[in-house]
């Protein structure tokens, strides 16, 4: 059967067919499959589900979705159940058969799987009234709950392509540029360069040949959100690429995703198919005379292919080394042709500004940032997940009302923003706003989302020393400063943590920190030794601590902290004689027990394995 | 033609010069490494580091590669620009201790000391070797490999590539003199890249080229 | 699991000759036929590298650059069982170095090695995603989250056991 729509109106006509076929007030058991509750056993549980449906003979009475990432992955397996959106948090196989006959046939809530606010410890029963979700605005994120990714039909079923559609019937590229330009839309992958402008340099070249490129190529450790998106609704990604091939004259297009994301892959593949079994890709699109396609090229676990040219190398086959600009990749770019490259997110961003108007976007978020940015919240804190916040919201409702604070009652020290390029903010700033300048102005960046909350037993100076041996891991190795400086910088840290640290380190340390920025090739290199300097200038006293006293306040560093076993708590159970594998800890059954500090390795054992709080981390 | 400034001194140029053959023209000397004028730059050792104003933007580029524009500013002598130099001969003595050119740069610039602990290398991975066997000799037979600190120059798997004609243009290209080419009179070998090749008689000229005994060994199972 | 070990050469030329057939001979495949090649052998054998050289039209050294360049590609064979750490930021604030150094300990090799039997080859990764779980360790695909330096042992006892 020939599916490819030749018209608008025909898209229209096929999303009212959609619709009228579906029955809103049918019920609807939908299970998070992202790969962070499929980790957890999602897919078992949907699997139970099917099982325990027919074998109730519900089958044909109530629908199951496989959804993409709901963003709550601290609660995972998720599962919401329509049309009232029941939350279930933490479902196993074995809550599956209680959930269809409880919930499903006589409408009973199950307490125990429910979520309980920490703060009020009232049991939350409907999605959004859970804190996590109440204090976001999912613009973008949101229909992640409500779609099979590889089901376009409920995409389009939710108005997808309707963009397209009015792009291609009702305007012409200046308008669409002008439209992109008049939201404020900023890159969101990491330098915020504004997206119309962007396009507009690109459609100006001269050129029979342009390219869009989706960065797909995620590799800031901590960020999953352009995952999750490639992954819970891609057609919403590519609508946004077709606008943009539209708009800018291109012929063809390419998406980069990381080898690490086989889902990713995956699901993107079905859309690219679908999309031109329905003609939204290929010859003539919705009838008219623009045609375009596209390719999905894998990466091969290489930090570096996230920046555009080292991306664009990937793409021809080569190894991802940047090169010096100019000439920019929108004059000359992908085989020396003027290329445009967006991150996921940006893209996203499109059938939205489209469909409901730069005005309207422009009115989210601040001045100089506007619209919604997706963060993946993640490390010591409650609630990790993925978050989609207006810019300009405070730092302080992301870590406590959306994050629901810091687990075990520790302390907020500082969170670490833009990945290995960015800085860490420290608790001292914790009533920032959060938008490209704001950030900027305190030494870090917003990078593509990421936010790492860090504690009070998490050092700062561990943490530095930490991404420089990323970036230093990921250096292409081609220009001086990145490849010698960095190393050398690392070297410094790895002094410092290893108690061997010295007068003039700091010194050093920001000597080249200020010289590996300014005179790297690429942003990899200049942006390298951003945490270093955050780390500087917001915990000299934690630097210093490590080099004059031989201390790591927050007990992190091996050579500076000791093990040892409180007499008074010991009971001698014996535990951590067993458990130490070293050998380290002497003492006999049911006597207090104690740990030979030469022979000791550090590795921690001990202390996480006793039950009685014996163990006791001097630093 | 381009008008561009270069330390106040103004010089009008061809579209697409670098600022270094445009600062070359006016006489003023910046230093360089990874640039050889027969083979197309690659702006990796930033040794020629120079500021710039363009579009009311300050910026330190790579002089050998950053092309001219319309009202272009440069500044080859700046005390940032000096730094920075300094710095780049700081980190690739420390590298390389032994090399000639290097030791004769950092007398030049100054450089009196690394702060460094000296590593035992020759290389300074400027890939001219990499490059001319690319572009000038057209074959391709040695390139870079791994990346990091752990990039290096040679040939796949550090054996003797087949397609090498040992032409020899690699060592002479190579400003740190780290690719030696020994013949050996007695046996007909060139020991290159700590890999032997056997000679074999040119069929056109007569003379000595190299045989691809290596390759086949690729082919084999070994471990 | 690896369990497709490399027995005779002209077999695997042969294969590998089909598997390049679906590709056209053009550099900018080089990356695509060399995953694909990992995927089917788990790593890179030497003698692959010519036929993909002869086949696209380059230079072995361009092979070989590119094989080298990507942490993806393997030029050494993998262990039986393959234990991928996340070393994630939210993973690393969250303790994954003390198990890297409890792996290490246990199985005698550094990180990015594989033991001298082949049983267990140990890879630190960049960022699974999964950030919830972390620490993560991954053995053979299967994910086990929340990990400590504690734990770590019997997992991979009780991962040997189970897929004997």
């Amino acid at each position: 059967m020939n599916k490819r729509l030749s018209d608008p109106i025909q898209l229209v006509n096929l999303r009212e067919e959609i619709i009228a076929s579906q029955d809103p007030e049918q019920v609807c058991i939908t299970v998070c499959c992202g790969t962070g509750c499929s980790a957890s056993g999602a897919g078992d549980v949907m699997a139970a589900f099917e099982e325990e449906l027919q074998k109730q003979g519900l089958e044909a009475k109530i629908a199951t979705r496989r959804t993409g990432c709901h963003g709550f992955c601290e609660r995972g397996p998720l599962v919401v159940i329509y049309p009232k959106k029941i939350f279930y948090q933490r479902v196993s196989v074995k809550d599956v058969p209680e959930v269809v006959t409880e919930t499903i046939r006589k409408d009973n809530i199950i307490e125990r799987l429910l979520y309980v606010d920490p703060t009020s410890a009232k049991k939350i029963v409907y999605e959004d009234e859970v804190p996590f979700y109440r204090y976001q605005e999912r613009l973008i994120f949101g229909e992640n709950g409500l779609i099979d990714p590889t089901k376009i039909t409920d995409y389009i079923a939710l108005g997808g392509y309707s963009a397209l559609a009015k792009v291609i019937s009702e305007m012409k590229s200046d308008d669409i540029i002008s439209e992109i330009k008049r939201s404020g839309l900023r890159g969101r992958g990491g330098a915020g360069f504004p997206t119309g402008k962007k396009w507009e340099i690109c459609r100006k070249e001269k050129g029979d040949f342009k390219y869009i490129i989706c960065n797909g190529d995620e590799g800031d450790p901590g960020a999953f959100m352009d995952r999750s998106l490639l992954e819970g609704n891609p057609h919403s990604v590519l609508e946004g690429m077709i606008i943009g091939a539209y708009a800018i004259g291109a012929t063809e297009g390419y998406i980069y995703i990381r080898n690490e994301y086989p889902l990713a892959v995956k699901n993107f593949s079905v859309a690219l198919e679908q999309a031109r079994e329905w003609g939204f890709l290929g010859h003539s699109i919705l009838g008219s005379d623009f045609s375009f396609d596209m390719k999905l090229n894998r990466g091969a676990g290489a930090f570096v292919c996230g920046e555009e040219t080292g991306l664009i190398a990937s793409i021809e086959g080569r190894t991802g080394e940047p090169r010096p600009r100019p000439p920019y990749p929108a004059q000359k770019g992908l085989w020396g042709r003027p290329t445009n490259i967006n991150n996921v997110k940006t893209w996203a961003n499109v059938p939205l500004i489209i469909n409901k108007g730069a005005e309207w976007y422009s009115k989210i978020g601040t001045k100089t940032s506007r619209g919604t940015m997706i963060f993946s919240l993640v490390g010591k804190i409650n609630n990790t997940g993925l978050v989609e916040v207006p810019m300009g919201v405070k730092l302080k409702d992301m870590i406590y009302k959306i994050g629901g604070g810091i687990p075990e009652g520790k302390e907020f020290k500082a969170v670490q923003t833009g990945g290995p390029s960015g800085g860490c903010i420290p608790a001292s700033l914790i009533d920032l706003c959060i938008d490209y300048e704001e950030l900027t102005n305190v030494g870090s960046m917003m990078g593509s989302g990421g936010m790492i909350v860090m504690d009070e037993n998490t050092c700062m100076v561990d943490t530095a020393k930490y991404f420089l041996s990323f970036t230093k891991e990921e250096s292409c190795g081609k220009c001086t400063p990145c490849r010698e400086g960095v190393d050398r910088m690392h070297h410094v840290l790895s002094e410092i943590t290893a108690g061997r640290g010295k007068e003039g380190d700091i010194e050093l340390l920001q000597e080249l920190a200020d010289y590996v920025s300014k005179a790297s090739l690429c942003a990899l290199g200049g942006t390298a030794p951003n945490p270093v300097l955050t780390t500087i200038r917001y915990f000299r006293d934690e630097c210093e601590a490590h080099i004059k006293d031989k201390k790591c306040p927050a007990g992190v560093c091996k050579a500076l902290i000791q093990y040892y076993i409180d007499p008074e708590k010991c009971n001698g159970c014996h535990l951590c004689f067993k458990s130490c594998p070293q050998g380290a800890i002497s003492g006999e059954l049911k006597s207090p027990h104690s740990i030979d500090q030469q022979k000791c390795s550090k590795c921690g054992v001990c202390f996480e394995s006793c039950k009685f709080e014996a163990v006791i981390l001097r630093r | 033609m381009i008008k561009l400034t270069i330390d106040g001194k103004k010089i009008e140029v061809k579209e697409n010069t670098t600022v270094l053959d445009a600062a070359k023209k006016l006489g003023i000397y910046i230093p360089t490494l990874c640039y050889h004028s027969i083979i197309k730059p690659y702006g990796a050792c930033r040794l020629c580091l120079v500021e710039v104003v363009e579009n009311e933007r300050k910026q330190l580029v790579a002089s050998c590669i950053h092309p001219v524009s319309e009202g272009l500013k440069v500044y080859t002598n700046t005390e940032e620009v000096q730094q920075t130099r300094k710095m780049t001969l700081e980190l690739l003595l420390a590298r390389c201790p032994n090399s000639e050119i290097l030791k004769k740069l950092a007398s030049q610039l100054g450089v009196k000391k690394v702060r460094f602990e000296s590593r035992d290398d020759d290389c300074i991975l400027c890939g001219l070797c990499v490059r001319a066997c690319e572009e000038i000799v057209g074959i391709g037979a040695i390139s870079f490999a791994y990346r990091g600190d752990k990039r290096e120059t040679g040939p796949p798997f550090k054996r003797a590539a087949s397609i090498c004609i040992g032409c020899g243009t690699c060592a002479y290209v190579c400003p740190t003199g780290a690719i030696k080419l020994t013949e050996i009179v007695d046996t007909p070998t060139q020991h290159y890249w700590e890999s032997p090749f056997k000679k074999v008689k040119c069929r056109i000229c007569g003379d000595y080229n190299l045989e691809p005994e290596c390759d086949s060994d690729l082919l084999k199972y070994d471990d | 699991m690896v369990t497709k070990y490399i027995s005779s050469v002209e077999d695997d030329i042969v294969g590998v000759e089909s598997l390049l057939e679906r590709y056209t001979p053009n550099p900018e495949f080089l990356i695509a036929i060399l995953q694909d090649l990992q995927a089917e052998f788990h790593y890179l054998p030497k003698q692959m590298f010519l036929l993909v050289a002869e086949k696209l039209g380059l230079p072995l050294s361009q092979v070989y650059r590119v094989a080298t360049f990507y942490n993806a590609f393997s030029l050494e064979p993998k262990g039986k069982h393959l234990i991928s750490i996340c070393t994630g930021t939210a993973c690393h604030v969250r303790g994954t170095p003390r198990i890297v150094e409890r792996l290490q300990d246990i199985l005698k090799i550094e990180a990015g090695q594989t033991t001298p039997d082949r049983k267990f080859t140990l890879q630190t990764v960049n960022c699974l995603g999964a950030c919830a779980l972390g620490p993560l360790v991954v053995i053979d695909g299967k994910y086990h989250g929340r990990m400590t330096s504690a734990k770590i042992e019997k997992a991979l006892k009780n991962h040997e056991q189970e897929t004997q």
